[in-house]
């Protein structure tokens, strides 16, 4: 069925769809409407769910952690703040293979307050272990809560995944969604059967390891996060035979095969990079998107497959003070030794939107330095600089 | 028991107890129980912090798990009766 | 006394094994003994950080017979909160939840997920254990550290100027919505599994406060431990109480109360304190106990 919807709603309906058994929400913009449209879909009876109300995003992921244990599927959302503020149980969580499943709507950390989207709270959580996911649009969000509670609560994978959502340019927007039938989306994603699970016939103690096999544990963590790529690809595979769309496992690549100049970005800002994409085809240039949906695990394959290309852009929404983004420097480490230039732009900070005229400077500053060389490292977009150029 | 990363459990769940632990080698005292003086009266077996006050059945005497107690003497401290010593061990 | 046939006073079966990790005469195992004897082995327990963390065994080894899960510092109530709708989702009501943390762990860092889940109403019995310091980290002051003891951090006597003693976690958690609270001292076992016994009945958000001393923290002979924990309530510095209904009242009546010099001459970390101070601390005793009565009368009325 085709809805209009938020990407905020869409992501409360996955949760509905995947019957969720346990959620435990605490509000913040530009999160909040989330939580609230769980609270209306347990509240009118749609939803079979434990809805707890939590005091802060810490206490939250505290309680699913819990409640994992016992066998429940999870739930919660955040944002900004709140993640940060869960920093240290996204640790827990991934450290005892909980495989909870959490959109974030990605939002500036203060101070100064700023409420409105970037990616620098999402990729500050880079290092906790958790999966994750960035969303170009309301559709993608709904489908990629599905796929990452599939591939989450795999047996061989058990770590949890955050989805990232673009805060107000998607949380905030209504689109298309097309809302799958509950009965394909459980043929999609089976009940969750945790082994080992809290068993009071068969009493054990959940996590505290000495330095005898502490390196050994972490080992699997990251040998499982590892394996989840393939899991990611297949899970991405069997969402498309099953409902008939799929997102590129964990690259979407848009026309790079024959282009000179590729543009690697995560989140809506691909939109528009796509949109400009095909406006500077049309003019003969020859650029393309490698968009990428999942950061965590990072697809060294895929990005590898742009050693070819004269230049590889890469547009962070962060930047990590000290040097360029995150993305660049993962995506120039999976090229390392071939020779094509790798250049970072910075832009859509703070809630600035990312237009269609800087994604086409970007393609143009792109295409020129394939011909002159590297002007410079990491390029702030949109910065009022005096030069003229925004 | 394990032997490499391959054999562990995706969680970090125990798998035995600590019954094995040989906690008993901390023990600078021992207690030792005269069943002369002693009442049955189990104040030492209710205050063990180390369950290592054994008492069976109602009736029995008490006698000591020396595997597990660490010597810390609550038992000797606690009985009404002085019928526990805390002896020093051999070194 | 000698021709009275021996009997248990509390019950035999034990839900912990021996060789778990706690330093001699310590008297946190004493207390979950007797926990988990009242409760039975029908009960999930959930540690934080602190000495509970580490008593119960090194992995793969565990001391306890119930499952029990680890987790931050901060978080009990909340794991509390989630250990609770997870067991009444697969329809394991009869389950009792037991958040069980140490003082620092209540009082201090955990006091804001506690309060949330006392108000969210979730079905569970916290156990605060009193050892009244940060003691796995070494003798830090927590906010129910006494006034006028020592610890790392309060290493003068001048702190006995500086804090306002133990902070009233009960009465603030009756005022935060419980259905039961009570202090209970592992001097009076009887008394403490009676006391969980009650709260195990009741459904809703229960707390209860065990005095828990720690000789290694207090500096005083690992034998002390019961001597001292029952002084502390015949001195009227620990008495024992409980809340229910809306009402206040003794659970231990303390006839001809012990002055509490004989309770802090027993432990080095009160060496420190002059007679002044000393009668600082009984004026606050006595002050604390007249309020506390007066809590109680009011609820009779």
């Amino acid at each position: 069925m085709i809805d209009a919807l938020t990407a905020n709603q869409a992501a409360a309906l996955a949760a509905k769809l995947a019957r969720i058994e346990v959620a435990a929400v605490y509000p913040i913009t530009p999160q909040t409407t989330i939580s609230e449209k769980l609270a209306d879909m347990v509240a009118s009876g749609g939803m079979d769910a434990r809805f707890m109300l939590m005091e802060s995003e810490h206490s939250a992921m505290s309680a699913l952690i819990g409640a994992s244990y016992v066998g429940a599927r999870t739930f919660t959302a955040t944002s900004s703040h709140g993640l940060a503020l869960m920093h240290e149980v996204l640790m827990w969580a991934s450290g005892v293979r909980r495989p909870i499943v959490m959109p974030v709507a990605a939002r500036t950390i203060g101070g100064p307050w700023n409420i409105w989207g970037e990616h620098m709270d999402v990729i500050t959580e880079r290092d906790v272990g958790w999966m994750q996911f960035y969303c170009e649009n309301n559709q993608e969000v709904l489908d990629t809560i599905l796929m990452a509670y599939r591939v989450a609560e795999d047996p061989s994978v058990m770590l949890p995944a955050m989805v990232v959502v673009d805060g107000f340019i998607l949380t905030h927007t209504v689109d298309a969604v097309d809302v799958p039938e509950q009965g394909l989306v459980d043929d999609y994603l089976p009940p969750f059967r945790p082994d080992p699970v809290l068993n009071l016939d068969d009493p054990r103690r959940f996590g505290l390891v000495m330095p005898d096999w502490w390196t050994e544990f972490r080992y699997r963590i990251a040998t499982d996060m590892e394996g989840a790529k393939e899991r990611i690809r297949e899970a991405d595979r069997e969402f498309g035979r099953i409902f008939g769309r799929r997102y590129g496992g964990l690259v979407e690549h848009y026309r790079t095969e024959d282009a000179d100049a590729v543009l690697v970005v995560a989140g809506s800002a691909a939109g528009t990079a796509k949109e400009v994409a095909d406006r500077l085809r049309d003019e003969g240039l020859m650029v393309g998107v490698a968009r990428l949906r999942v950061f965590r695990p990072f697809p060294s394959e895929e990005i590898a497959e742009l050693s070819s290309k004269r230049v590889v852009g890469v547009f962070d929404r962060s930047y990590t003070f000290g040097d360029g983004g995150a993305m660049y420097n993962e995506v120039r480490s999976a090229l390392h030794g071939s020779d094509n230039i790798v250049k970072n732009y910075v832009g859509g900070l703070g809630g600035r939107d990312v237009t269609a005229a800087h994604m086409e400077w970007v393609f143009r500053n792109m295409l020129d330095i394939a011909d002159k060389g590297l002007d410079r490292r990491v390029e702030w977009v949109g910065l009022r600089d005096g030069s003229g150029r925004w | 028991m394990y032997r490499t990363y391959r054999d562990l459990p995706p969680v970090q769940v125990t798998t035995g107890t600590t019954e094995g632990m040989p906690t008993g080698t901390w023990r600078t005292f021992r207690p030792v129980i005269s069943a002369e003086r002693c009442t049955r009266c189990y104040t030492c077996w209710k205050f063990c912090p180390d369950l290592s006050i054994i008492v069976r059945q109602e009736g029995d005497y008490p006698s000591v798990d020396l595997f597990h107690c660490k010597g810390c003497g609550i038992c000797a401290n606690e009985c009404r009766r002085n019928a526990i010593v805390m002896e020093r061990e051999p070194l | 006394m000698d021709e009275r046939t021996p009997r248990f006073t509390i019950p035999h079966e034990e839900l912990m094994y021996p060789g778990h990790s706690a330093c001699p005469g310590c008297g946190e195992p004493i207390a979950m003994r007797f926990l988990l004897k009242a409760l039975g082995p029908r009960t999930v327990m959930n540690v934080p950080a602190g000495c509970c963390a580490v008593i119960p065994g090194v992995w793969p080894r565990f001391s306890l017979k119930v499952p029990l899960i680890d987790h931050a510092f901060e978080c009990t109530g909340a794991t509390s909160s989630g250990i609770r709708a997870a067991l009444d989702v697969k329809g394991m009501d009869d389950v009792t939840v037991v958040g069980w943390a140490g003082d620092g762990g209540t009082v201090d860092i955990g006091l804001q997920s506690l309060s949330g889940a006392v108000d969210r109403g979730t079905d569970f019995l916290y156990v605060m254990y009193d050892n009244e310091a940060y003691m796995n980290t070494g003798s830090q002051c927590s906010g129910s550290t006494p006034c006028g003891a020592w610890t790392t951090t309060t290493p003068g006597g001048k702190a006995i100027a500086r804090r306002t003693g133990k902070k009233r976690i009960l009465e603030m958690l009756v005022e935060n919505g419980i259905v039961y609270g009570a202090t209970v001292n592992i001097a009076f076992p009887e008394d403490l599994i009676e006391r969980v016994r009650t709260a195990r009945s009741i459904r809703g958000p229960k707390f209860l406060h065990v005095f828990s001393p720690c000789p290694s923290g207090w500096r005083m002979d690992p034998s002390k431990t019961i001597e001292v924990a029952s002084l502390a309530t015949r001195t009227g510095m620990f008495p024992l109480y409980e809340y229910r209904d809306g009402q206040y009242r003794f659970t231990k009546e303390i006839k001809n109360r012990k002055p509490v010099e004989e309770y802090l001459r027993l432990q080095g970390r009160f060496r420190h304190l002059s007679p002044e101070q000393i009668a600082e601390v009984q004026e606050l005793i006595d002050q604390g106990l007249e309020d506390l009565r007066a809590r109680v009368e009011a609820g009779r009325k």
